[in-house]
């Protein structure tokens, strides 16, 4: 066990844990963050999908001796009650079935209007693709990033 | 709208026991994920009511205006707890944003709280009416009373009760009081509501949960913590039913976090508690670490022989012999396939695929003083109280069960070993265990979509008129001892009702089965059955349609013939309305402009049908396969007769779309090999779902509202899905699929 300061949504926190502990579960288990989600373990699903200095990242294969004083952002930390037009949206659009990796699809999404602002369905699909939606909502996510860049636009304006 | 996080479980517990009337020490807990602290709160249920207005145990109005509504279906990602509590708010006449939804405990008060099969709707939709118009009817007597005017002069109209003449009214919140003092009317005299006059019903609301999905509260069973929790994996035999026979306990005991580790001997039954190794640590991760180093000989028994190879001789072999049972005979197959002008043959064979739902099972148990606490996620929270009476002898009444939000469900959660796993678990150390499978449990420890192989012949006569069909299945069955006796049982939904189209359509008709044994758990998967026969006959017909050069919606709107309504066979048979068949079948050509489009070689329409969970269905797909074989769906129309009203339009049409998408992911994709008895593939890695890329560009969702009864949408749009693709893809290329997943099939051309 080890102890390791970890700048988590802007805050410094401390825990103690193994070495090779993933992100994913110290944010879970130790620091009650559960928006990251376990979902396969090896990167294939994109549930666990958090930003580690602005850049989408697997939580569940960052060990936390990786982290350092990188900045974690997490589906918690995306914005201060819900208003990232992202989060706005997908309720707007009722975008969610089960909502498991809808944490995951939002945060890579984040990542992906913020390095292009106006995205089409292939730069969607290919930022997307690391993120799995077993029901299938696909369909509402394109639309969901769409017009999420769609409101951006018009609040920068 | 919904007060449904972990942290409020205590609250949710005073509701239910409010509804109970009270009676013993009821523990609730929560999740403070704000400072990170974990709190117990303990409560006596003994608490005075606090003056809600409660007509039954599904609605609540509290003093302020506060309308709590329960939930008691399960939530997987249907929607049901958004559209339910739809039905009583439009009832109520209460405005969706004064209602707070509350997930129900598992508690006989609420009658049935599975969620599968699409019943929720269709068992509960008028039942949800006359509860909403019952609190309405109330709500007006408690001011006509007040005001001494006639009911009949007062109106419910948004959270209010209102009189027109005089220009008064009362928020619900001040008649609530009143209203708890009034008797409660039959639920057959109150007056249910025009559909006319709906202004909820049909329309678009979000999912209830929505706010918290999206930014990351906790939900789903995976994000249960309790104080002094401890983290549990289990190991179990990779052939199933195989027993421990000895692991490196102490070795395992003595590493980093863990705080035990057991043999759990467990029993044979394939949805129970089977034999394995439990690993309890202080974090998930260290249990996950301590599993790596674990060592065990396993006795794997007789299913150590099994391989898909080997079935799938097996039924070849069959294939050519008469079948064990009889499942339909009309007319002489036979003897008009001989005579008939012309015949076609296939064979058609689907693998045995996972439900692979986002969230692994998992289930947290806190066994203490003799009585179980359990929070799962599940569809089937009856079973899951039911096998932890039978397995560790809890009697039902010191069973409590909490349904958590569960990451998909497609059937799976249904069965409830996992929960019997965290209780056997939870019950050994007397301390809150959260179990969480890994995805190579939970892709090697399924209840399985059954395999299956269909040898097929149709004759044709000589204007091309379908007038025989004969089909050979070759299905899958499990060894069980019922009434101490073994016998052979059907895997769930591997089995063909002898009603299912085109039995009952074709004159000529036999049906055949015949089960090969095996040790692999089988459980329903969206659409059970629906969702590989589909597939099967409509390609099949299809095949039939080009061999008699006709087009295939014409081909099969003349098989559906006039019959009307056909009455199911004996008490089980499923009737069919054949005209509501026909009906979105020529709708779906209509707005997918069938027969009016032409395409170039390489791109196609397709078409198909199916009748399943009360739900008429009819989908056209367009597809573009490239010179190379890379399949591309462009469109899907879908064509929907599912009763009278749409509950919630947004959420369903997601459940379209999402079986859609569902549907082309386990066409496209979904495939588990079994060597030596054990599940080959591992993880998403070896067993790729549906990624966005492959997501079809456009999806049309069409609603026929007819003078049906309400039905449910999480499963009948699904099975069309496949055949409408293969019989485009055989329109654009001359290639037709036969073997699922599509991608063994070569798809280029020249």
């Amino acid at each position: 066990m080890s102890k390791y300061k970890l700048n988590i949504n802007g805050v410094q926190k401390t825990v103690d844990v193994a070495a090779d502990t993933p992100l994913l579960w110290v944010l879970r288990d130790h620091l009650n963050l559960v928006g990251a989600k376990f979902g396969c373990g090896i990167g294939q699903c994109g549930a666990c999908t958090v930003h580690v200095d602005g850049q989408p990242t697997r939580a569940c294969l960052t060990p936390i001796s990786s982290v350092g004083k990188s900045r974690i952002t997490t589906i918690e930390g995306l914005s201060l009650n819900g208003e990232h037009p992202l989060q706005k949206v997908w309720q707007e659009l009722d975008v969610p079935q089960c909502g498991y990796c809808q944490a995951g699809q939002i945060m890579t999404a984040a990542a992906l209007l913020k390095k292009n602002p106006r995205p089409t369905d292939a730069d969607i699909d290919t930022a997307l693709a690391g993120n799995l939606c077993r029901c299938g909502t696909y369909l509402r996510i394109r639309a969901g990033i769409h017009r999420a860049a769609e409101i951006a636009a018009k609040e920068s304006v | 709208m919904n007060a449904d996080h972990l942290e409020n479980a205590g609250r949710r517990d005073f509701l239910r026991k409010s509804a109970l009337g009270g009676g013993g020490l009821m523990l609730g807990f929560y999740l403070n994920a704000a400072d990170g602290a974990t709190k117990r709160v303990a409560k006596p249920s003994t608490v005075p009511e606090t003056g809600e207005f409660k007509p039954n145990a599904f609605i609540h109005i509290a003093p302020n205006g506060t309308v709590t509504l329960i939930s008691k279906q399960p939530e997987i990602g249907q929607g049901i707890k958004t559209s339910l509590p739809m039905v009583i708010a439009e009832e109520l006449e209460v405005n969706w944003k004064d209602v707070v939804i509350v997930q129900g405990d598992l508690d006989p008060i609420y009658g049935s709280q599975s969620a599968g099969g699409s019943r929720s709707t269709p068992t509960n939709y008028e039942e949800f009416h006359k509860l909403g118009a019952t609190a309405r009817t109330m709500l007006i007597q408690a001011a006509a009373e007040t005001w001494k005017v006639p009911a009949s002069e007062l109106i419910a109209h948004d959270s209010a009760i209102h009189h027109p003449v005089s220009g008064r009214k009362f928020d619900y919140g001040q008649l609530v009081a009143k209203a708890a003092t009034l008797p409660v009317p039959a639920p057959e005299s109150v007056r249910l509501k025009d559909a006319k006059d709906y202004k909820l019903l049909g329309t678009r609301i979000g999912g209830v949960d929505n706010p918290g999905i999206v930014t990351g509260k906790p939900l789903f069973g995976i994000d249960v913590k309790l104080p002094g929790m401890l983290y549990a994996v289990y190991e179990k035999s990779p052939v199933f039913g195989g027993k421990v026979v000895s692991a490196n306990l102490d070795k395992i005991k003595s590493l980093p976090g863990v705080r035990n580790a057991f043999i759990i001997q467990g029993g044979s039954d394939l949805k129970g508690l089977l034999p394995g190794i439990a690993i309890v640590a202080d974090s998930t991760w260290a249990a996950f670490s301590a599993r790596k180093q674990l060592e065990v000989v396993w006795d794997e028994g007789q299913g150590a022989s099994q391989s898909w190879a080997g079935f799938a001789a097996k039924a070849n072999e069959l294939s050519t012999q008469p079948g064990m049972d009889i499942l339909r005979n009309d007319g002489d197959a036979k003897t008009a396939l001989t005579a008939a002008a012309k015949t076609v043959e296939a064979a058609y064979s689907y693998p045995f695929i996972s439900h692979a739902s986002i969230e692994p099972q998992n289930c947290t148990a806190w066994y203490k003083d003799g009585a179980i606490e359990i929070w799962a996620p599940t569809q089937n929270p009856e079973a899951g109280q039911k096998v932890v009476t039978a397995t560790l002898g809890i009697p039902k009444d010191k069973i409590t069960l909490h349904i958590t939000r569960s990451g998909g469900g497609f059937g799976r959660r249904l069965i409830p070993d996992y929960i019997i796993e965290a209780a056997a678990i939870s019950q050994h150390l007397t301390v809150p265990v959260k179990l969480t499978w890994t995805r190579e449990d939970d892709l090697r420890h399924d209840q399985y979509r059954a395999g299956g192989f269909h040898f097929l012949r149709g004759g044709l006569d000589d204007k091309g008129k379908l007038i025989a069909w004969h089909n050979h299945f070759v299905t899958f069955a499990n060894k069980v001892v019922k009434d101490g006796k073994p016998k052979l049982e059907l895997g769930s939904g591997a089995n063909l009702s002898g009603d299912e189209f085109p039995g009952r359509w074709v004159e000529n008709c036999l049906l055949e089965q015949t089960p090969l044994e095996c040790n692999i758990p089988m459980g329903p998967w969206r659409a059970p059955r629906s969702n590989v026969l589909a597939w099967v006959f409509h390609s099949f017909i299809d095949e039939l349609a080009h061999a008699a050069g006709r087009d295939p919606l014409e081909f099969r709107l003349e098989i559906l013939g006039d019959k009307g309504f056909i009455p199911g066979t004996g008490e089980q048979g499923i009737p069919y309305d054949v005209n509501r068949m026909k009906h979105v079948l020529q709708h779906v050509a209509e707005k997918a402009e069938w027969g009016k489009k032409t395409f170039p070689r390489g791109q196609g329409q397709g078409i198909a049908f199916h009748f399943s969970h009360r739900g008429y269905i009819a989908q056209v797909a367009e597809v573009t396969v490239s010179r190379d074989g890379k399949l591309k769906v462009d469109r899907v129309v879908v064509s929907t007769d599912i009763g009278a009203q749409i509950v919630n339009l947004s959420g369903a049409e997601n459940q379209v779309q999402g079986s859609v998408v569902d549907g082309l992911g386990a066409l496209t994709f979904q495939e588990l090999n079994i060597e030596k008895g054990r599940i080959v593939q591992s993880n998403f890695g070896d067993y790729p779902m549906l990624r966005i890329a492959d997501a079809p560009t456009r999806v049309d969702v069409h609603f026929l509202k007819t003078d049906n009864p309400v039905t449910g949408l999480g499963e009948p749009a699904l099975p069309p899905l496949a055949p409408a693709v293969c019989n485009a893809i055989f329109a654009a290329t001359g290639k037709r699929v036969r073997q699922l997943p599509l991608l063994r099939t070569d798809l280029s051309w020249s």
